[in-house]
C-alpha cells in the first residue's frame, strides 16, 4: 500500500508542470533570442554594406563588369572577368585533383585498410585541415613552385602541350607560379574535408547491403561503385560542395602562388588571379573611390558564389541526415 | 581569512597593471613606401635608443601611404611618387624628400654573377612589354657580346600593389621608350601585359629569387640583403654603370631642388658619366593643418634627427642622404605645418 502510494506520488511529481519561468528563464530566453537575431543582423549588415560599397562600380560598369577582362587602375577601367575566371579555374583544378584522391583515401580507410591503421591514417588526413593556410602558401612558394617549375611543368608541356586543340591549355614557359600550382595547393587543402565526409558517409552504409553484394559474387570495386556510392551519393556531393566552398574563398595560400596577373590566359601554366587574391593584394592600397568600389564589387560577387555553393551543400547534408542515402 | 584570500590576487593584479602602464614615451606612426623601409627601420631603432620615442612604420606601398595620410590614420605618409603641386594643394598636404636611392633590375639566371649582365632601357621596356620573350634574344645578346645566354623564357616580375618603386621604374621606361609610354604608361599601379606580380619590394625579391629565368626590379637595399644578381644598365651618357652609392650620388648631384615647387623632382635618366639611370627620392607627406601638434612635433623631431644624424646609416645601406642645402630648405618649409592655433608646431633644430 505504502509502496503504491509512493509510486503514485512520484508519477504525480513527474507529470506536474514546472511553473513557467521565473525571471531567470525569461532573461535566458531573451538573451538567446538576441544572439540569434544578432547573427542574422550581422549577416544582413554585411550584405548591405557590400552592396553599398559596390554600388558606384556596379552603376558605372553595369553587368559588363563581369565580362570585362581589363584591370587598369590608371585609366580606371576595371573588370571582374580575370578574377572570376581564376577563382573558378583554380577551384575546378582543386576539385578534379582532390575528389578522386579523397575518394581513394575514404575507400581505403573504410574497405581495404587493416584495422590497426584506420585510426592513425584518419587522424593524419584530418591534420591536413589543421595546417594554417598561410603555411600552405609559404610551402607552396618555397618548395612546391620551384619543384613544379623544374620537373612537373616541363613534363606537361612536352607531353600534353603538343596535343592539338587542348595543347593550348598546357602551353607556355614553365614559370612554377601560376594557376596550376594554386590548384594543386587548393586540392591538398580541400582533401581532408572531402575525405572525412566521404568516410563518415561510407561507414553509414548498412553492412547487410554490402554483404549481400559480396555474397552474390561482386568484387570490391563493384561493391563500391554499384552499392556504396549510389547509397551515399547525396552525402558525397554535400562533402564535395563543402570542399568547393573552401576552395572558392581561400585567400592566403592562393595569393602566394598564383602570380597576381589580371589576365585571362588560355594556359593553366600561366599566372592569373582570384577574387580573394586580388582583394588581399590591392585593397589596402586602392587609391580612388572607383578602384575601391570595384574591389568591393568583386567581394560581393564572391559572396554570392560562395553563398550559393554553401547553401546547396547544407541542403544536401540535411537531406542526408533525414535517412542515409537516397 | 576570506578577505586575505581575495585581497592578495587582487593586489597582485593591480600591481601588474600598474607595471604595464606605458612609460611616458611618445609613439609616432607612419605608413607607405617599401622603398625606404630598411633605412627608416634603422633610423627608428637608433632614435628610440636615444630618445625613447618609438616610430611605427608600416611598409604597405606608396599607394597605401598616400591613402592613409589622406584618411589621417597615420602621422605621416611615405611615397616614392611625389604628388604634383596641384594635388598637394587640393589635399592640403605638403611633402619633402627624405632620402634617395636606386631601383635596380635583378635577374635569376644560373651561371650569371652579379654585375655581369648588361641591359639598357629599351631592352627592359621590351621585356616588360612582352616583345622580348626569351633570354637568348638578339637584342640582349647585342649588349652582352661573348656571354652565353640560355634559351629560357623570360619571367617578368612586377609590383602587384600600389608602388612608388613601380612609378619610378615605369617613369624611366616611359621616358626611354614611347611604345611603353603609350601602351603601359607610368603610375604607382599599371597594367603589365603579363608576368608575375609580387606584393611590395619584398614580394618582387622573393618571386624573382625563386623563379628560374626571372627579371624584376627592386630597391637596391633589397637586392643587397637578399644577395641577388643585379644587372648593369646603360645610362644617359651611354656608359654601363653598376648600382652602388657612387652612381646613385652621381645622379642625385644633378638635382636642383630649389627650382622644384613642392619639391616635385624626378631623378631618372640623369646626365653624367657615372649616373645610375633609375634613381629616385622618397618623400614624406604631412598635413598643413595638424590637429595633434605634439605628435607632429615628435614626427618633425624624428626627421630632423634623421637628417642630421642618420646620414652614415643611410650610406651603409647604399641610400644617398639629402645634401645640407636641401635639408635647410626642407626645414624652412616646415614653418607651414601649423597647429590648431595657427603657430608652427616645430620649434626648430635642437628642440
Amino acid at each position: 500500500m505504502a509502496a503504491e502510494a509512493e509510486v503514485v506520488a512520484i508519477r504525480e511529481r513527474a507529470t506536474q508542470r514546472r511553473p513557467a519561468g521565473g525571471a531567470g528563464d525569461a532573461v535566458f530566453r531573451g538573451l538567446t533570442v538576441f544572439f540569434a537575431t544578432l547573427v542574422l543582423a550581422i549577416l544582413g549588415g554585411v550584405i548591405i554594406s557590400l552592396i553599398v560599397g559596390a554600388w558606384p562600380a556596379l552603376r558605372k560598369f553595369g553587368f559588363g563588369f563581369i565580362v570585362n577582362g581589363s584591370w587598369n587602375p590608371v585609366t580606371e577601367n576595371f573588370g571582374a572577368l580575370a578574377p572570376i575566371y581564376g577563382t573558378l579555374v583554380t577551384s575546378l583544378i582543386a576539385m578534379l585533383i582532390g575528389i578522386p584522391v579523397a575518394f581513394g583515401v575514404a575507400l581505403f580507410i573504410t574497405e581495404l585498410c587493416p584495422k590497426w591503421l584506420k585510426r592513425p591514417l584518419g587522424t593524419m588526413i584530418e591534420l591536413l585541415a589543421a595546417i594554417p593556410s598561410i603555411i600552405y602558401g609559404i610551402w607552396g612558394l618555397f618548395v612546391l613552385a620551384p619543384a613544379i617549375q623544374a620537373y612537373v611543368e616541363p613534363a606537361i608541356i612536352a607531353t600534353l602541350g603538343n596535343i592539338p586543340g587542348i595543347g593550348a591549355l598546357f602551353a607556355g614557359p614553365p614559370l612554377g607560379i601560376g594557376v596550376l600550382t594554386a590548384g594543386f595547393i587548393l586540392a591538398i587543402m580541400v582533401l581532408p574535408f572531402i575525405a572525412s565526409v566521404m568516410r563518415d558517409v561510407f561507414e553509414t552504409v548498412p553492412p547487410m547491403l554490402k554483404e549481400s553484394a559480396y555474397g552474390l559474387g561482386s568484387t570490391t570495386t563493384e561493391v563500391m561503385w554499384r552499392v556504396v556510392l549510389p547509397f551515399t551519393r547525396i552525402g558525397v556531393v554535400g562533402g564535395i560542395l563543402l570542399g568547393l566552398g573552401r576552395a572558392l574563398g581561400e585567400t592566403m595560400a592562393v595569393t602566394f602562388v598564383i602570380g597576381n596577373s589580371h589576365h585571362v590566359h588560355a594556359s593553366i601554366l600561366q599566372p592569373g588571379t582570384t577574387i580573394s587574391a586580388a582583394l588581399a593584394n590591392e585593397f589596402t592600397e586602392a587609391v580612388g573611390d572607383l578602384y575601391q568600389s570595384s574591389l568591393i564589387a568583386l567581394g560581393f560577387i564572391l559572396f554570392i558564389i560562395t553563398f550559393i555553393v554553401l547553401a546547396a551543400a547544407k541542403l544536401m547534408l540535411l537531406r542526408l541526415q533525414k535517412g542515409a542515402g537516397a | 581569512m576570506l578577505l586575505r584570500r581575495s585581497l592578495l590576487p587582487a593586489a597582485v593584479a593591480a600591481a601588474l597593471c600598474a607595471a604595464t602602464l606605458p612609460a611616458s614615451a611618445a609613439e609616432i606612426s607612419g605608413a607607405g613606401a617599401t622603398f625606404p623601409y630598411p633605412i627608416y627601420a634603422k633610423w627608428a631603432e637608433a632614435y628610440k635608443a636615444k630618445t625613447g620615442t618609438s616610430m611605427n612604420y608600416q611598409s604597405i606601398g606608396s599607394g597605401g601611404g598616400i591613402k592613409q595620410i589622406e584618411a589621417k590614420t597615420v602621422d605621416f605618409g611615405a611615397s616614392d611618387m611625389p604628388l604634383t603641386p596641384e594635388k598637394l594643394k587640393a589635399d592640403s598636404l605638403q611633402q619633402f624628400p627624405m632620402v634617395m636611392g636606386g631601383v635596380v633590375p635583378v635577374v635569376n639566371l644560373s651561371g650569371v654573377k652579379p654585375g655581369e649582365l648588361k641591359l639598357d632601357g629599351k631592352v627592359l621596356a621590351g621585356m616588360y612589354l612582352g616583345t622580348i620573350t626569351n633570354w637568348d634574344d638578339k637584342a640582349i645578346a647585342a649588349l652582352n657580346p661573348g656571354m652565353k645566354l640560355p634559351n629560357k623564357a623570360i619571367a617578368t616580375v612586377h609590383r602587384s600593389d600600389g608602388s612608388g618603386t613601380n612609378f619610378i621604374f615605369t617613369h624611366y621606361l616611359s621616358s626611354i621608350d614611347p611604345e611603353f609610354k603609350s601602351k603601359i604608361g607610368e603610375n604607382t599601379s599599371v597594367e603589365f601585359p603579363g608576368g608575375l606580380g609580387g606584393k611590395g619590394n619584398e614580394g618582387v625579391a622573393a618571386l624573382a629569387a625563386r623563379t628560374d629565368g626571372a627579371i624584376g626590379y627592386v630597391e637596391y637595399a633589397y637586392a643587397l640583403q637578399n644577395k641577388m644578381t643585379y644587372a648593369l644598365l646603360k645610362n644617359h651618357d651611354g656608359n654601363f654603370v653598376a648600382p652602388k652609392s657612387e652612381t646613385f650620388q652621381a645622379a642625385a648631384a644633378n638635382a636642383d631642388w630649389s627650382k622644384a615647387p613642392g619639391f616635385y623632382l624626378l631623378l631618372t635618366n640623369q646626365p653624367g658619366k657615372d649616373s645610375w639611370p633609375i634613381t629616385g627620392a622618397t618623400f614624406i607627406l604631412m598635413h598643413h593643418q595638424q590637429t595633434k601638434p605634439d605628435s607632429a612635433r615628435e614626427v618633425l623631431n624624428f626627421f630632423d634627427w634623421s637628417y642630421h644624424n642618420g646620414g652614415k646609416m643611410a650610406e651603409e645601406l647604399d641610400y644617398v642622404p639629402m645634401p645640407a642645402s636641401v635639408i635647410s630648405m626642407v626645414e624652412q618649409s616646415w614653418k607651414t605645418i601649423v597647429g590648431p592655433d595657427g603657430k608652427p608646431v616645430w620649434a626648430g633644430h635642437g628642440s
